[in-house]
């Protein structure tokens, strides 16, 4: 099934909500592969809409989103929030800083006091795993997930199936999914919501995944997920189509987990020379923010043909409106959605 | 509450230390009298009609974390050692003397006296003064004691007080903050996880120094095929050690985690299947000899968040004797053995008469309907609280009546 229309053709996934039937997105790993080509899909029309003049639709107009975050967060917090207010919808963030949490209010109480206001959608991140699963079961409006511990991300993982998609398409090559494609994810995998996220999707939509890290980063029984694992960055890149390297955060550089931020990068930087184990148009990505000289040198971070990581930061906001557009299809009564 | 009338128990089976048996069991003056087929009641006796029963000892669950009379009337303790993990900590001989007494008549508890100061593992607390409070025991807590020389000297004293050291293994620096165990589920989950050889190298080093101090010890859990060997090898070498299970380990694996399930949260974190499957055996063999609830009742505010961030801990009284029961119908042991892990060993371990159907034993008696089916609803719960990971499970075998020193406790 390839399509080169960034529109949804009548009769290319199934029809109303069974193309998307649930009512939170907490992570990839409960979608099935048609619905992640959905989801993609319906992204590539708002793709377009962000790069006009005129930015703004209606279609949630006089609906609340509330953006919880009980993580820290600049730039997933900004795309959910420019991707709720092009939608029409009105936008508020609430920040652990500033939040009740820090009068020992609980998850859960602060969870339902949110939804007695009303929203009609609630975006959470917070630090433990599973913490998003557990207030979709306490409120009446649909939940996304922004990042849970070190469990999921799913919408950095979609972002990137999309940015990747859009880039090899302006190679030419317009394959729906990602048969045959090899991708290789490097960094902290251990604590990495973003390389769970897209494990997930990329194998859903066809690539083989390798992943490369050092042991104390390599989480215990990953072979599980199918993938590859490497300790050797070089092997790891031998011929793959993809670089997909992740954050290390600077509080596991300092010899708890590894012993140095240089040693680090001796091992696993993604610099010019080590990219040219990939393929001769292997492409280039990073979740950001990007800690240059660490885990990737701003030389290969900046290469016009090969980096997309600005694509993906873009394609961001235009998968948030996506799935904040479906998930409140079913209560804006949307025809065949509710 | 005294016994004052003699109490006979006719028709049903008895399950005593030689396998069962049919006949009677009379008790008089708190103790029970006589047992055999010959046995009838007295003139004035109460009598009790027991058939289609099982005439068991009173169970003893050792480890608990709560004091939580209905629920452990419900499943059949009579009497329960409370760990020393409390608010305040059972450091202090005046509270150690307070939970002795807190129980009766119904209920006996023997409290275990913490090993340590404030239970930090850093200085020895007042073992022989909490022993003549009344601890039976003494116990490191929820947590091993990382300081070896440390351990050492208070097995070294336990010893000399003949006390059992209730000892937690799970090597603090692979345990960490870690809320289950290394592999696959833990790594989909992204949960902090710890590599099951926690168990292996705590149980090593406290095996040695066993061994070197002569303490008897034993360990409230052991969870792990590598662990289950490292015990059988000690006890073949004549080391003093003893180890116990709970419910969740033999029943459940890592994958009741799946969906972030905190009742499911239980320390040491649940294990793998293979690890499930070497406990069964494990018990089979004998080299399991306790098996205990590890009653913890945790409420919303302690479960009902992410998981990590969770309590760890299972309510586990109610269902102890049913899911023991379900070894037996499984063929992993006899229903004598069954009583032996629930009630006979943890009362010799502690050191009192009781836990088994023996002439001048206290005469704490549960009569178990041993195939009676019921359905495990959280709901419906005795227990102080409802965190249950058997939730919704059928069960087979409950306990008709129970009797405490000759009296028969009203439930």
């Amino acid at each position: 099934m390839t399509s080169t229309t960034p529109l949804i053709e009548p009769g290319r996934f199934p029809a109303g909500r069974l193309a998307f039937p649930h009512a939170h997105l907490t992570g990839i790993g409960h979608l099935e592969r048609h619905e992640i080509l959905f989801l993609l899909a319906a992204a590539e029309e708002w793709v377009k809409l962000n790069r006009e003049g005129e930015k703004r639709r209606e279609i949630l107009a006089g609906r609340t989103i509330i953006n919880a975050f009980f993580e820290n967060s600049t730039r997933t917090l900004l795309s959910f929030e420019i991707a709720g207010k092009r939608l029409g919808a009105d936008v508020v963030n609430m920040a652990a800083a500033t939040s009740s949490l820090k009068k020992g209010e609980t998850l859960l109480d602060t969870a339902i006091t949110l939804s007695a206001m009303r929203p009609d959608a609630i975006v959470i991140r917070h630090g433990s795993s599973g913490a998003p699963q557990l207030i979709a079961q306490k409120v009446d409006c649909p939940v996304v997930n922004a990042g849970d511990g070190s469990h999921e991300h799913p919408t950095q993982g979609l972002l990137d199936a999309l940015a990747l998609r859009e880039a090899l398409k302006r190679r030419g090559d317009a394959s729906e999914d990602f048969t045959g494609l090899t991708v290789t994810i490097c960094g902290d995998i251990l604590h990495s919501r973003v390389a769970r996220s897209n494990i997930l999707c990329l194998q859903a939509m066809g690539a083989s995944v390798r992943l490369c890290a050092p042991p104390a980063l390599m989480p215990a029984g990953i072979e599980a997920m199918g993938v590859e694992p490497f300790y050797d960055f070089d092997a790891a890149l031998d011929g793959v189509d993809v670089v997909m390297m992740l954050r290390l955060q600077t509080e596991r550089m300092a010899g708890r987990f590894i012993p140095s931020a240089r040693e680090y990068h001796h091992l696993y930087g993604l610099t010019r020379s080590r990219l040219a184990n990939a393929a001769s148009h292997a492409l280039v990505m990073h979740p950001g923010p990007m800690n240059r000289g660490v885990e990737i040198d701003s030389e290969v971070a900046d290469m016009i043909d090969r980096s997309i990581i600005t694509q993906q930061v873009e394609m961001g906001v235009a998968i948030r409106m996506a799935c904040l557009d479906v998930l409140t299809r079913e209560r804006r009564g949307v025809e065949g959605w509710s | 509450m005294k016994q004052v009338t003699p109490l006979t128990i006719t028709g049903g089976t008895l399950v005593t230390p030689k396998g069962h048996l049919d006949g009677a069991v009379r008790l008089e003056g708190g103790l029970i009298a006589a047992l055999g087929p010959q046995v009838r009641p007295g003139e004035g006796d109460t009598v009790i009609d027991a058939r289609g029963k099982l005439v068991a000892p009173g169970l003893v669950d050792l480890g608990v974390f709560a004091v939580d009379k209905p629920a452990f009337h419900f499943g059949g303790i009579t009497r329960a050692a409370l760990m020393p993990d409390q608010s305040p900590p059972l450091d202090y001989p005046s509270r150690v003397n307070y939970i002795a007494k807190s129980g009766k008549p119904d209920l006996w508890v023997h409290p275990l006296a913490a090993a340590t100061r404030s239970l930090q593992g850093e200085e020895l607390a007042e073992i022989a003064l909490m022993k003549e409070a009344g601890a039976r025991g003494v116990a490191t807590g929820r947590r091993w004691i990382a300081d070896s020389g440390l351990m050492l000297r208070m097995l070294q004293y336990a010893a000399m007080l003949d006390l059992v050291v209730v000892a937690h293994p799970e090597d603090a620096g692979l345990a960490g903050e870690a809320a289950a165990s290394a592999g696959e589920i833990a790594t989909r989950l992204g949960l902090p996880s710890a590599p099951a050889e926690a168990e292996t190298l705590a149980l090593a080093r406290d095996i040695a120094l066993a061994e070197m101090s002569g303490a008897r010890v034993h360990f409230r859990q052991v969870t792990t095929s590598a662990g289950f060997d490292l015990v059988r090898a000690a006890k073949k070498r004549g080391v003093n050690v003893t180890c116990g299970i709970t419910p969740a380990h033999f029943m459940l694996s890592d994958l009741a985690t799946a969906d972030f399930r905190t009742f499911a949260r239980v320390s040491p974190p649940l294990r793998s299947e293979a690890d499930r499957q070497a406990a069964r055996d494990a018990i089979g063999e004998g080299v399991v000899d306790v098996i205990a609830s590890g009653h913890d009742p945790r409420g919303p505010e302690d479960k009902r968040l992410p998981f990590a961030d969770a309590e760890p801990g299972v309510a586990g009284a109610e269902t102890l004797l049913a899911m023991t029961l379900n070894l037996v119908r499984d063929g992993v042991i006899d229903s004598a053995r069954a009583f032996e892990h629930l009630a006979t060993n943890p009362a010799r371990l502690l050191g009192v008469s009781a836990g088994a159907l023996v002439e001048g034993f206290e005469a704490d008696i549960a009569l178990v309907d041993p195939d009676a089916p019921w359905v495990v609803d959280r709901t419906k719960m005795a227990a102080t609280a409802d965190n249950t990971p058997f939730d919704g499970q059928g069960a087979q075998g409950r306990v008709r009546a129970l009797i405490k020193g000759g009296v028969v406790i009203e439930r």
